[in-house]
């Protein structure tokens, strides 16, 4: 049927990686807790370990990406895999080749795992729907929808340095509405246990019904900010300008950019934290992204073996207990 | 050629008759119930013991996709699966290709469905020029040489109101009632789904209840002003069912028509992008559906129409958003409205009464939707103790892409008649 989860196997086991949303508390921590198995690799003299030798891996990009596609393809080399990196321009796809004959063709190709990002919300779902039952699909963001190794590296840097998730407050701050980033960060704050989930934002960047995901609402990063322990800034995209969702950069900065002064309002050891890329500026002030409290480029790092330890547990070969070393 | 349906429990809302007894037809027509007119001998008897008799369905919405889009289906093809549904006369909204906006299409799409013989099929014309919302469409030559018995934007916006305003008071000087797809686009946009909690939680771009109800407030304000007979197709939420309802309690000569599929799925069916739940009006939330609901109820809603719109399985191949909205529906439509009245929602002759002299009203057809002597012999009989599973592949449409794969309905046709003839019989 079409409405059970598709991310498990018959027996129960993580087959597919496409949304936070359905999974349990004990398989977000067993990521979690793989992920640190995994993060002293990338300081090793040979950064590898041989997990999945002879997988094939391909990066299935239809949209641009940096970040997330350089650390996903680090983080299957450094399993020892073979990656192969296919970028679809929306064009390529309006040639006539539907996205179900697309996957026919790769399949043919005999692959392990499709990485996939796309621009519609579901697009992870439907492959992993139809795709050939060897074949295991990671969703690398598919429209507003999810994210959710995104998310499940940003838990692990919360994690590193607040390690009781039960007695934190997070705020989420910016454009909530057409970021998947903040869906699965949602999902997965809430399934961890955080008890106070805050997202801030003008009423025309925050979704219909949001209250419904588990969050608080703010219109005022000033209340909003107050006492927490987290702040989760994200990227403005230049184009909600054009749809009427905002008057312009300079009154978001004023409103909701992250500024010294405002930081100041959280807990003295909150950490603040980016998806990237960064505008600074607009949503961040350089201050703030280069001070001592961000953990940005953190959230790079771990990317790694986060997306790392997703790709192990998924292809059925998660290290057992200090393996990874 | 004469015909006696037996034994049989005739339901007839316009008429309000609800017996067992015998229903003679004659020459396409109906001659009589209860008593055997005098002299009657019949030529073919039908047996409907235990079975429902009632008026062949008229079906206000529904596409057939020819011509244009043939490898969705075809006219031959939809109006068998309308017989098998138990439908006798079909309304096809002008978003054809081409589009209904000569008598020459009107005429091809007639001509074809009357070659078929499986159904009577009623083309909607154009309201504007290539349902562009700008120029008016040849409304009167439509109607006299086309034959086409209403005007429609099917789901094609008339941004400039008055362009709206102007194609209303045209149709009202032709007598041509007005069909409305209410939808404001600058609001609804691009999106696929109902604005609230399944947009929220799948990423989907939403259709705001105000893309439905600003529209209807607008074409409410021009209806009042213009005097034209208009209907809504498929509404969906229950604020624009109320705003109608007070209308029409203050005279307004308007109807509105909601789809089995809005009375029956809530946006929550789509579960993880279940893409046959994709539709447009979208499916709503559940206080939406109890609002269409309590207008059957209350009888402000007058029909429910099928809304039918085949695919191809392509057309639902894809992420959520890229797919194709549209239910097959033909099949499902008496079933479904059948299963209202188990729900308490209508009385029996309620349910048969949105779907037969209601809509014929609509459409000013005085010889259809009823079992009165001297109507045309459309008939659909029906055994409403028959249970069966809905298998797609086992529809008759060319389109398999319905949402209610698996459900167990009651209510099977067993015949349907048009105008005397035999077009449908089950396990034939």
């Amino acid at each position: 049927m079409i409405n059970t989860n598709l991310q498990f196997d018959a027996n129960g086991r993580l087959r597919h990686f496409i949304d936070i949303e359905g999974l349990s508390r004990a398989v977000l921590t067993e990521i979690l807790d793989t992920a640190e198995n995994f993060a002293t690799v990338g300081t090793q003299q040979v950064k590898k370990v041989p997990l999945l030798r002879g997988k094939t891996i391909v990066n299935l990009f239809f949209e641009p990406s940096t970040r997330t596609r350089t650390t996903f393809e680090l983080a299957a080399k450094r399993l020892s895999a073979d990656v192969q990196n296919i970028n679809i321009s929306t064009s390529s796809s309006s040639k006539g080749e539907s996205l179900l004959d697309m996957l026919r063709n790769l399949e043919a190709m005999c692959c392990d795992m499709f990485i996939v990002r796309h621009n519609q919300s579901g697009a992870a779902h439907f492959i992993a729907e139809h795709v050939a039952p060897h074949i295991s699909v990671i969703n690398a963001g598919d429209g507003w929808h999810a994210h959710p190794t995104q998310a499940m590296l940003d838990m692990f840097t919360i994690r590193r340095h607040k390690p009781d998730l039960t007695a934190l407050r997070v705020a989420i701050v910016g454009d909530i509405k057409h970021s998947r980033v903040a869906r699965s960060e949602i999902h997965a704050l809430n399934t961890l246990g955080v008890p106070e989930v805050r997202v801030i934002g003008p009423q025309t960047l925050i979704p219909p019904e949001a209250a419904n995901l588990g969050v608080h609402i703010y219109h005022s990063l000033e209340e909003g900010l107050k006492d927490v322990d987290v702040v989760i800034m994200l990227r403005l995209q230049r184009e909600r300008m054009e749809g009427a969702l905002l008057p312009s950069e300079h009154e978001y900065f004023t409103r909701y950019g992250l500024t010294e002064t405002k930081l100041a309002l959280a807990r003295p050891d909150a950490i603040v934290m980016h998806p990237g890329p960064i505008n600074r500026g607009v949503e961040i002030d350089s201050a703030v992204a280069d001070g001592p409290q961000s953990v940005i480029l953190e959230q790079v790092t771990n990317g790694i073996a986060v997306r790392m330890a997703v790709m192990s547990m998924v292809l059925g070969r998660a290290p057992q207990g200090n393996e990874g070393d | 050629m004469r015909q006696v349906i037996e034994h049989g429990r005739l339901i007839d809302p316009a008429n309000k008759l609800d017996q067992v007894a015998d229903l003679y037809l004659a020459d396409g027509q109906i001659v009589g119930h209860g008593t055997k007119p005098d002299g009657f001998v019949a030529d073919q008897t039908i047996d409907a013991s235990g079975k429902t008799v009632i008026p062949g369905l008229i079906d206000l919405s529904a596409r057939l996709r020819e011509p244009g889009q043939e490898h969705k289906g075809n006219i031959a093809s939809e109006t068998r699966a309308a017989a098998a549904g138990g439908i006798t006369t079909l309304c096809i909204p002008p978003d054809t290709n081409p589009i209904i906006e000569t008598p020459a299409v009107a005429d091809l799409i007639t001509r074809r469905a009357n070659d078929a013989g499986f159904a009577r099929v009623l083309p909607v014309g154009a309201l504007t020029v290539g349902l562009k919302g700008e120029l008016l469409a040849e409304m009167d030559l439509l109607h006299q040489q086309g034959k086409c018995i209403a005007v429609s934007n099917a789901c094609r916006p008339v941004n400039q109101t008055h362009v709206m305003r102007r194609a209303m008071e045209y149709a009202a000087s032709c007598g041509l009632p007005v069909f409305l797809h209410a939808e404001d686009r600058s609001l609804s946009q691009v999106g696929c789904v109902h604005e609230g909690i399944m947009s929220t939680r799948l990423g989907l771009p939403g259709i705001p209840e105000a893309a439905e109800t600003v529209a209807v407030a607008r074409e409410l304000m021009l209806i009042e002003q213009t005097g034209v007979q208009a209907h809504f197709c498929h509404l969906s939420t229950a604020h624009s069912i109320q705003m109608i309802a007070r209308a029409r309690h203050d005279g307004l000569p308007v109807t509105m028509a909601v789809t089995p599929h809005h009375l029956h799925l809530t946006e929550m069916d789509i579960g993880f992008f279940n893409s046959q739940c994709h539709v447009l009006p979208p499916l709503r939330t559940q206080r939406d559906r109890d609002g269409l609901r309590s207008g059957l109820t209350n009888g402000c809603i007058s029909v429910i129409c099928s809304d039918h719109q085949p695919h191809d399985p392509d057309a639902k191949l894809a992420p959520f958003a890229d797919t194709e909205p549209g239910i097959s529906g033909l099949e499902t439509l008496l079933p479904l409205a059948l299963r209202l009245v188990t729900d308490g929602v209508v009385s029996l002759m309620e349910a048969i009464a949105t779907m037969t002299c209601e809509p014929a009203r609509i459409l000013n057809l005085t010889d259809s939707g009823t079992l009165a002597s001297g109507a045309r012999a459309d008939i659909c009989i029906f055994d409403p103790e028959q249970h069966w599973t809905v298998d797609p592949e086992q529809l008759v449409s060319a389109g398999k892409n319905t949402p209610f794969a698996g459900w167990e309905l009651a209510g099977k046709v067993s015949h349907t008649l048009l105008e005397g003839k035999l077009v449908y019989e089950s396990g034939l």
